[in-house]
């Protein structure tokens, strides 16, 4: 395969608006070839539309694309890839129950005389990628059972093999360890290193900075600025958030008090019978924060939803002051005085269709505050909104415009607010700013800390270790649903990112130890980084 | 990170890429796009069908298709004979549903009486669909469940001699209760077991007809008598009429306001009714807050079928008096329709009931009055139907933007 061809992608003035809502406003970008350009913004801000529209999935409503030059107009995907350019979505495009090779043909099959499906040349395709980049990739692996890091590479290689010039990598990160967001970037090196241009797109600036040759920033739709990756990280988040925002939480020191919620030999299982939770033992002090690290479906989502009773299948005992939660409804728990930010809020956490002000008593909706004999007490529902939408800064017109009309940031204040509303013994924020503003997170970040300091025992569970860093005061790490260990708050990235893998903490420090890396953390040469 | 192995990564459990909302499934989407539409839709829906119904009738005039005949001669003289022929369908129709100064009884003066009557069982059962559309289930059993109605309250109301008001509310109580059971019944099937409710609504409607007939022939059929028919309701088992002798508006169609009203209070200002709204727009947002799902589906199919056992009573009590096979006609069917052009609000659907209680009282008057065919009425209907079921034809037909527009958010 030759990939001498470079190519540079120029968009003039895109300009794409959803009726009245302008998503991307006269927006110029300049990918030369051979470069690595990230786009940064917030969620919301219009990067993910913007790919949309350079990948034929949208048409844009005004501007205009260039390849070497020559206006492009593509009217779907297939245009797009015609012209070179590939798209690793978010959430990937896969069919779990078939194979890489199955994978990579799909929409480009070629059949053999009578209809015949022919692999072999897509295998062949796959097996001298994997070798040019080192992916490792076996072509008959079955989709679902790779490992997600494996399962994006897939998704590089199907761009490759329709010959992509320009690659758009959307989020690539968020789904990965810390080792694979390495090996992610080492990847991203190479192909850049045979001509290939990376459009890579993020809201984590120590990626960005660590990874781009230039980087663009958006905000609401308007690129407000270019930077060099020699930028300092408060300067783009000031860029990206358009004020100045502080990135390192200030917290005062852990103050533990008695360890009131104790989880004892948890297991939890799936209807097969197998264990997502697999003998979890530990307990949460008065007045710390303990964050539960790990990558995604590790066993996390699973032990929160024992706790509230929102789980079949659970063994083991969880007690919240001495008194047994297992076996209780979840409106028991919650009147137990546990506090529970679900990690999706759209699915779980909130009614999208319901106000603002109805979403705010979802869970109190029954008590002697909002209703009288079955009736639901209007005044005081509306009473109760407009006092919390002012006590926790939801951006909002009318505490009766529905949630979902809300930005991910205000959505989550509202889900904080509801909450935090009820005297807590115990409180648990999954994901707390996922697909959050930066502003935001600022802001939720204070407020769970805040209620570490009224003395809630608090946990924290988040995928994303620069927000387990800046929150924990101790830090439980989850592989496979079982506990590899619990470490101080203040552990070194490298610790966390073995332990994330599957080693023991002192497996982990002794690895480290042999090779010469730090334990724990060294505040001074860390940056500030929002989560 | 140099000089250090990572070992396998984590194959179990199957890890799902971050952030992932579940989306709702596709049928699921489209019969909530379908419901919760603007009023302007359904506004417009009616307005779409009745011009193409009538196409169909100036189409299928013989003086319009003689016209036609000689249209290079004299083209005014097609397009006149057109407008003559829809004008006389729909004015027929219109005083016939509503006012009519020129027929010679009362009842046919004021129709809108009729249309009232007609109206009466379709309120109630077009509300046992909005109800449980609002918690999430698409019922489509209000036919069974208005036969099992009409079986609880006929048994009471042939079947006992109780003293005046007494004997009604019995009626109405046991119609109540038939329905419950019925609707009832799916909704304990998908709390507890999780069978699609579309599914086990419409395997009931089936039973419930076949057990009617079954009734009919055996305990419940009237002596003497060879066809499968009750016995009379007696006197004191019938709704009053509201106007006297010369019209057949009973006191049912109070029971269908009053239902009205009850349900509008369930749903907008009631903790029960909020508990509905919030399951049936998310049930798991509904379960992390507490709410138990699986309770509210039975309670909510358990009033939906109360509702439906009601038009069965207003059927029964009101307008046939004797309980026969056909007690639900269309009226089933017809409550899923008025449902969806009420938009699953409850005065929605009391006006959606209107209209089609106003096409059945209108639609004789035209076949009588315009000879037009009263199967137009039925071709409207259903094309209201496809009109409503498929609003992005109708907002490409009249260029309404759609309220919400597709992934705004990047």
């Amino acid at each position: 395969m030759k990939r001498v061809d470079l190519v540079k992608l120029e968009l003039k003035g895109i300009t794409k608006s959803f009726g009245a809502l302008v998503a991307n406003d006269h927006i110029d970008l300049v990918v030369e070839s051979g470069e690595i350009h990230s786009l940064l913004g917030e969620n919301g801000a219009g990067k993910s539309t913007l790919m949309n529209v350079l990948y034929g999935l949208y048409q844009p409503t005004a501007g205009e694309i260039l390849i070497d030059d020559k206006p492009v107009k593509f009217s779907g995907p297939s245009d797009a890839m015609a012209a070179g350019i590939g798209m690793v979505h978010q959430h990937f495009m896969l069919v779990p129950v078939f194979t890489v090779a199955e994978n990579v043909a799909l929409g480009g099959e070629s059949t053999t005389f009578g209809g015949v499906l022919d692999l072999e040349a897509t295998r062949k395709k796959i097996r001298d990628i994997s070798a040019r980049y080192g992916f490792a990739v076996d072509p008959d692996a079955l989709v679902e059972d790779l490992p997600v890091g494996v399962q994006q590479r897939v998704e590089i290689i199907k761009a490759l093999v329709r010959n992509a010039r320009i690659l758009i990598l959307d989020e690539p990160t968020a789904v990965l360890t810390p080792q694979e967001t390495d090996e992610l970037m080492d990847i991203m090196g190479q192909l850049k290193a045979s001509g290939t241009s990376i459009v890579f797109i993020s809201h984590k600036l120590r990626e960005v900075k660590a990874v781009s040759d230039r980087i663009t920033v958006i905000r609401r739709g308007k690129v407000v600025g270019t930077a060099d990756p020699g930028a300092s990280t408060t300067e783009l988040a000031a860029m990206m958030v358009g004020r100045s925002v502080s990135l390192t939480l200030n917290k005062a020191d852990a103050q533990p008090g008695e360890e009131t919620f104790k989880v004892t030999n948890l297991i939890v299982s799936n209807d097969a019978g197998q264990r997502l939770v697999n003998d979890v033992t530990f307990s949460v002090a008065q007045g710390e924060i303990l964050a539960v690290a790990g990558v995604q479906g590790n066993g996390q989502t699973e032990l929160t939803e024992a706790v509230l009773g929102l789980h079949k299948h659970v063994q083991g005992s969880i007690t919240l002051d001495g008194k047994q939660l297992l076996g209780l409804g979840v409106r028991q728990v919650l009147r137990a005085g546990v506090g529970f930010v679900p990690e999706d809020r759209q699915v779980d956490g909130l009614v999208e269709s319901f106000s603002i002000a109805e979403n705010l008593i979802l869970d109190l909706y029954d008590k002697k505050e909002f209703s009288r004999g079955g009736t639901l007490n209007r005044a005081a529902i509306a009473k109760n909104a407009e006092a919390k939408v002012a006590e926790f800064d939801v951006r909002t017109q009318s505490a009766q415009d529905h949630v979902g009309t809300l930005s991910g940031g205000n959505q989550q204040k509202v889900v904080l607010a509801r909450e935090l509303a009820r005297p807590l013994k115990l409180f648990i924020a999954s994901q707390p700013t996922r697909g959050v503003d930066v502003g935001s997170i600022e802001f939720l970040h204070k407020r769970i800390v805040a209620e570490r300091d009224v003395g809630t025992p608090v946990i924290i569970v988040s995928t994303e270790l620069d927000e387990v860093l800046e929150l924990a005061d101790r830090i439980a790490v989850l592989y496979a649903g079982k506990l590899m260990g619990i470490v101080p708050g203040k552990s070194s990235r490298e610790l966390l990112g073995l332990m994330m893998a599957g080693l023991t903490a002192d497996d982990a420090a002794a690895q480290l130890a042999a090779a010469g890396a730090p334990v724990v953390r060294d505040p001074s040469t860390e940056e500030g980084e929002p989560a | 990170m140099s000089g250090v192995q990572s070992p396998e990564p984590a194959t179990v459990p199957a890890p799902k890429p971050a952030g992932t909302a579940a989306p709702p499934s596709e049928g699921k989407r489209i019969v909530r796009e379908i419901m919760s539409g603007s009023a302007m839709v359904s506004v417009l829906a009616v307005v779409v069908a009745l011009v193409i119904g009538g196409l169909l009738i100036a189409v299928t005039d013989q003086r319009v298709v003689a016209a036609a005949g000689y249209f290079f001669a004299q083209p005014g003289d097609l397009f006149s004979a057109m407008w003559t022929a829809v004008s006389q369908a729909y004015g027929a129709l219109w005083r016939g549903a509503t006012y009519d100064p020129t027929a010679r009884t009362w009842l046919g003066q004021l129709g809108i009486f009729e249309t009232l009557t007609f109206a009466t069982p379709l309120i109630l059962s077009g509300l046992a669909v909005t109800l449980a559309f609002r918690a999430g289930l698409f019922n489509i059993g209000a036919k069974g469940q208005i036969i099992m109605g009409a079986v609880f309250a006929g048994a009471v109301g042939f079947g006992m001699d109780l003293p005046p008001v007494i004997h009604l509310l019995a009626v109405i109580i046991a119609g109540a209760i038939g329905g419950a059971i019925w609707g009832g019944i799916a909704g304990v099937l998908k709390a507890k077991t999780g069978a699609h409710e579309v599914i086990v609504t419409i395997m009931l409607n089936y039973i419930a007809a076949s057990l009617v007939l079954y009734l009919l022939k055996n305990q419940l059929k009237a002596p003497g008598s060879t066809n499968p028919i009750s016995p009379p309701m007696h006197e004191n088992a019938l709704f009053p009429l509201l106007l006297g002798p010369n019209f057949r508006l009973h006191a049912g169609f109070i029971l269908a306001v009053l239902a009205v009203v009850g349900v509008a209070w369930l749903l907008d200002r009631s903790t029960l009714g909020f508990e509905f709204r919030a399951i049936g727009a998310n049930p798991s947002a509904a379960q992390t807050a507490g709410m138990l799902v699986s309770r509210g589906y039975i309670l909510v199919m358990l009033i939906s079928g109360a509702l439906s056992g009601l038009a069965g009573v207003t059927q029964l009590s009101g307008t046939s008096k004797s309980l026969d096979a056909d007690i639900a006609g269309s009226i089933g069917f017809d409550a899923i329709t008025v449902a969806l052009l009420g938009r699953s609000t409850p005065w929605g659907t009391f006006f959606a009931a209107l209209l089609f209680g106003a096409f059945k009282a209108g639609g004789t008057s035209m076949a009588v009055n315009a000879n037009v065919s009263i199967d137009i009425v039925l071709v409207v209907q259903s094309l209201i139907v496809l009109f409503i079921a498929a609003p992005p034809l109708v907002r490409s037909i009249f260029r309404i933007k759609a309220a919400k527009s597709e992934g705004a958010r990047a």
